[in-house]
């Protein structure tokens, strides 16, 4: 494994994206950055600027109006970066999957590496995701 | 033409307060953490979160103007200047320097920050600029009044003279008039490293992270190492300026590490300042505590 990519599993930066949640699941994700779970432990920060991310944070269903920036903001995400679906209606649609203004799930949007499904997903199964994503990186 | 001595030293001075910087910044890291209940990231946090960072893909917005790229690289090259040129008045060799180039040099990476951030053509870096710029009109002025105390105390503006004074008389920060000033360039120095109260240049909740916000791989990697470095030179110059740090190497880092901690307390206890509020700030208190320093210093307290 090469140097550059072993430090970028000790170093997550993520940006956080709500497309159209009800909020619940970007409650659960502040949650893991609390002194409770703390993921600054492996290193995890939230950054202000998609330049800075690796990881692509996406929650909620994708609207319709929403889609465009989504592509748009993976498109500015540096390589190598990651997606990450976190919540039901992100995964799936969930219960909004036949609703007018659902343009998603996100895996239809942009390509998805890891899906955290739960209305919400605990914060443990948060990080649970995380470390898959980190075996993938292996 | 430069002798060679000067660019060993450079090149020591890069290493030497390259790593002090990212240990001091990981300390910084860590006592936050630890002051929110919190574990806090390893000790070699800096490192893999630079090292991470040069093996990103570099972004460059297809409007940005040359000095986008050309910025941080001239910000880690002023800070290491900075750094030997402290490093050379320290050890007398190869030769001292004057306080005013000293004031010069630091404030050097805020203006290539200032710089760097607006030639991204980003709104949101235009207004991070904006208030870097605002902020370094204000910090700039009680910050040169705090460190013209001394140079009435020791009658000479060279950088040798006031570290050699020091073991004579004892240190500065000792006296009353010694105190306040060291009290003042501390705040200063707060705002000039962009940290917690004075960091609204860079504020994530608002202008998701300013000036930087353009940036990515290796020129970020470049401007935190900078801001890293800036940390470290400016509390090495601190604890020499004001705090007699020629006395011997182990109080040297005693004094390092106890200014340090007393940064990130007043980081750590204060909400993020408006910039009507930091400038009024220092261009009010901050600077009549500075006039009345010097007022003391003139008294012979």
């Amino acid at each position: 494994m090469k140097l550059t990519t072993k430090a970028l599993t000790k170093s997550l930066w993520v940006f956080h994206l709500s497309t159209g949640s009800c909020n619940n699941c970007d409650i659960e994700i502040l949650d893991c950055l609390t002194p409770r779970y703390d993921v600054e432990r492996f290193g995890i920060v939230l950054v202000g600027s998609i330049r800075q991310a690796d990881v692509l944070l996406v929650t909620g269903i994708g609207t319709k109006k929403n889609a465009p920036r989504i592509k748009k903001l993976y498109q500015q995400l540096p390589k190598p970066g990651f997606v990450v679906a976190v919540g039901t209606c992100s995964c799936s649609g969930g219960i909004f999957r036949d609703g007018y203004p659902m343009a998603g799930p996100i895996s239809s949007i942009i390509p998805v590496d890891v899906w955290i499904p739960g209305c919400p997903p605990k914060p443990e199964a948060i990080i649970a995701g995380i470390v898959s994503l980190l075996g993938k990186l292996k | 033409m430069p002798s060679l001595s000067f660019i060993w030293l450079t090149l020591f001075s890069f290493v030497f307060f390259a790593l002090a910087g990212l240990l001091s910044g990981w300390l910084d890291r860590k006592l936050t953490a630890r002051l929110q209940w919190r574990v806090g990231p390893p000790w070699w946090q800096n490192f893999a979160d630079l090292l991470k960072l040069f093996g990103k893909e570099v972004v460059v917005p297809e409007t940005a103007g040359p000095l986008f790229l050309l910025a941080p690289f001239l910000a880690v090259a002023s800070v290491t200047i900075t750094g030997a040129l402290l490093l050379s008045s320290i050890w007398r060799f190869p030769f001292s320097v004057d306080l005013i180039l000293m004031i010069y040099l630091l404030m050097l990476p805020s203006l290539f920050l200032i710089a760097g951030g607006s030639s991204s053509s980003n709104p949101l870096a235009g207004v991070g600029a904006g208030r870097e710029l605002k902020l370094l009109l204000s910090y700039e002025l009680p910050f040169i009044i705090s460190l013209l105390i001394p140079v009435v105390k020791t009658g000479s503006s060279s950088l040798t003279d006031i570290f050699q004074k020091q073991l004579v008389e004892g240190m500065t920060a000792r006296s009353p008039s010694g105190l306040i000033a060291f009290l003042v360039a501390l705040l200063s120095f707060q705002a000039k490293i962009g940290q917690v109260p004075f960091d609204v240049s860079e504020a994530e909740g608002e202008i998701a992270s300013g000036v930087l916000i353009e940036y990515s791989g290796l020129p970020l990697a470049f401007f935190k190492l900078a801001r890293w470095m800036l940390l470290s030179v400016g509390i090495t110059f601190l604890v020499f300026y004001f705090c007699s740090g020629m006395a011997g190497r182990l109080t040297a880092i005693i004094k390092y590490l106890i200014v340090l901690v007393l940064i990130v307390l007043v980081k750590n206890t204060n909400p993020r300042l408006r910039i009507d509020q930091a400038m009024k700030f220092f261009w009010g208190w901050l600077s009549l505590f500075a006039m009345t320093a010097i007022l003391l210093s003139f008294m012979g307290w």
